[in-house]
């Protein structure tokens, strides 16, 4: 009995451990001071705005977004190709290809991150946005493929079959049939590859050009000069982002699967 | 005769690896035909009809459909309709989408595609479910829509796999009439697989038994039922008893076969298959063609009557089917019952007619 006691407190305390900080940031964000101390002595919003008018955070903002976006995109529609060629076709060196495709998820980023950059080095290519895009769509499509290859699976033939019986060719049965059944996964795998993309540090730390910053960058970047309660902030907004979007996501797949199955 | 065959099958053979599931296959479907498929699970039946289909190439041979080949025709351009064992109707559509998917693949006029859809769910007797989704219905409405999509599109043949094992026994047999009524109805080409031999034999213009990818008979249900080509035909329709004898003298009508501890029975000389004088074959005795009487009955003029004991009975309302013991070997009888059923150890007259006999060869024993 007291073993489970201790063991129910410790998780509590590795749960606190981890979270607390995280709620002080939020928390601290609201503080209408300069220097954070508790108990806090008044809310205000007066980072969040200080936030807008900074330039180089703004920018960096919008190249996170852009950034994620596009990688969600390429992700998705190279995950799904991939996922119909390893699912419903048989060809040699499936195997081969399929560990190819989710090496990514094993192999440390830093690994990859250095792998990619000596690799462009050997091809003689300059660092740029593209790199930067191809280096994000490389270790966040093995999500997609996977969960879009699972939803797949679990999709009968069938379907296809019948739709191409009727009538319709390949290209059609896909967008007829395929697509609409596999949209749930579709749009999960999406947010998943947003997400890991707007919060990736390592890899864009390589990857990235001169002058280009992320807002994972920027905040590494804000950090090393000082500790500004803006970071708080922009810390606040990194975590609506990346907590609440794949959360509505979720809810609006979980939706679309209900009415399709 | 080239004229009014719907679907050729010229020596098709499909081999997966090293299986080959399908054995040179030759067939010939006449238009507007009811052909089943039959056999056990895993003798290629499934795989015979998706080569039809366009879903598997064959490794040799050719199908004709209406006079074209179609061996290399990808499924979409054949024009046949599809009933899948498990319905298969589109989950995100409503049974309106999904019995005008079809026509929208073709050229229908936009104007008549509702009138089409109307008429086809009318034709399965549910008329008012368009704008249901296939979940809201149960499984033999499910089935009903299944067959509306495949023949709203006015296909060259239907084909359907297993499509009634899904449901209960009740409703099967009531979607076995509902759908021969529909197929006579369009007039409608159709080939049907399933591995149940009352299902064949209810609804099929013609019967095709296959066993381990080999065509062992093609015969109308009567035929493929009295005469049987081999002893696993024999089996596989029905209860039939296999007796071994040896065929002797024929008299142009019959044939006379002896029976070791039975005696000789005249068996007709259309079943006999041509076995020749002097050879060892199998009789065939259907279960409801032995007929048990009590011991003390008068024998028949023109039938063999042994006597037995019941050794087990399996009692099915209107009729019982009795396990009898007759001259060292165990015997089905499908009898209706009289008064009583025979009970077990009871003795018995166990009385066997050579007109309602056939002959096949042995089988091969591996
Ligand atoms: N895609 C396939 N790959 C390998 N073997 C197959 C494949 N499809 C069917 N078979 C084999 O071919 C044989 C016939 O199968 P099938 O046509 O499905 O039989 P049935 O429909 O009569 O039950 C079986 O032995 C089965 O295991
Ligand atoms: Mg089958």
């Amino acid at each position: 009995m007291t073993g489970w006691n201790f063991l129910r407190l410790y998780t509590v305390a590795v749960y606190l451990f981890m979270f607390l900080p995280v709620a002080v940031v939020v928390l601290l964000s609201f503080n209408s001071r300069q220097f954070g101390s508790f108990p806090m002595e008044g809310l205000s919003f007066r980072w969040f705005v200080e936030l807008w008018n900074n330039d180089a955070i703004v920018r960096a903002f919008r190249v996170s977004l852009l950034l994620a976006a596009l990688t969600a995109v390429i992700s998705t529609v190279l995950g799904i190709l991939a996922a119909l060629a390893l699912v419903r076709y048989r060809f040699p060196g499936k195997n081969t290809i399929t560990t190819l495709l989710i090496a990514p998820i094993l192999i440390p980023e830093v690994v990859l991150a250095v792998a990619l950059l000596l690799f462009l080095r050997w091809l003689d290519m300059p660092r740029s946005f593209l790199v930067l895009l191809l280096g994000h769509v490389i270790f966040t499509l093995p999500f997609v493929l996977l969960v879009v290859q699972a939803r797949l699976v679990a999709i009968r033939p069938e379907y296809e079959e019948a739709a191409r019986s009727l009538g319709a060719n390949p290209l059609q049965t896909f967008f007829a049939v395929t697509l609409p059944l596999l949209l749930p996964a579709v749009f999960a795998g999406m947010l998943f590859a947003f997400t890991m993309s707007f919060d990736d540090i390592t890899g864009t730390m390589f990857w990235k050009p001169g002058g280009v910053e992320t807002v994972p960058t920027q905040i590494f970047a804000m950090l090393r000069h000082s500790i500004s309660p803006e970071i708080n902030a922009l810390g606040t907004v990194m975590i609506v982002v990346t907590v609440a979007l794949p959360l509505i996501g979720m809810g609006v797949a979980r939706r679309l699967a209900a009415s399709r199955s | 005769m080239a004229n009014s065959s719907a679907v050729q099958l010229n020596g098709i053979v499909k081999r997966f690896g090293g299986l080959t599931a399908v054995h040179r296959m030759d067939l010939d479907i006449e238009e507007g035909s009811f052909v089943t498929l039959l056999g056990p699970s895993g003798c290629g039946k499934t795989t015979t009809l998706r080569m039809i289909a366009g879903l598997l190439e064959p490794s040799e041979g050719e199908i004709v459909i209406k006079g074209r080949s179609v061996t290399h025709t990808p499924i979409h351009k054949r024009n046949l309709g599809i009933v899948f064992q498990n319905y298969a109707l589109f989950p995100h559509k409503t049974i309106f989408d999904n019995v005008a998917f079809g026509l929208r693949y073709r050229d229908v006029p936009r104007g008549e595609i509702a009138g089409k859809v109307a008429r086809a769910l009318e034709l399965v007797q549910l008329p008012d479910m368009g704008d249901r989704f296939p979940r809201q219905l149960s499984g033999g409405q499910q089935q009903r829509i299944a067959l509306a999509r495949a023949i709203v599109i006015e296909p060259d043949v239907l084909l359907l796999d297993e499509p009634l094992s899904a449901l209960d026994a009740n409703l099967r047999e009531d979607m076995r009439v509902e759908l021969k009524r529909i197929q006579v109805h369009l007039g409608i080409t159709t080939i049907f697989v399933t591995h149940d031999q009352s299902e064949a034999l209810a609804m099929s213009d013609r019967i095709v038994v296959m066993s381990k990818g080999h065509v062992e008979q093609v015969g109308a249900p009567e035929e493929v039922y009295r005469s049987p080509k081999s002893a696993f035909v024999a089996r596989f329709l029905g209860n039939a008893n296999l007796v071994e004898g040896r065929v002797g003298k024929s008299s142009g009508e019959t044939v006379s076969v002896a029976v070791e501890g039975i005696g000789e029975l005249l068996v007709p000389a259309s079943r006999s298959r041509g076995i020749g004088e002097g050879a060892a074959a199998s009789i065939v005795v259907r279960a409801e063609k032995l007929f048990l009487g009590a011991e003390d009955d008068t024998p028949h003029a023109d039938a063999l009557s042994l006597p037995g004991e019941v050794t087990a009975v399996d009692y099915q309302g209107q009729a019982a089917r009795y396990f009898v013991e007759v001259a060292g070997r165990t015997l089905q009888a499908l009898n209706p019952i009289e008064e009583r059923p025979f009970r077990r150890g009871d003795r018995v007259n166990a009385v066997i007619r050579g007109r309602d006999c056939a002959l096949v060869p042995l089988e091969d024993r591996p």
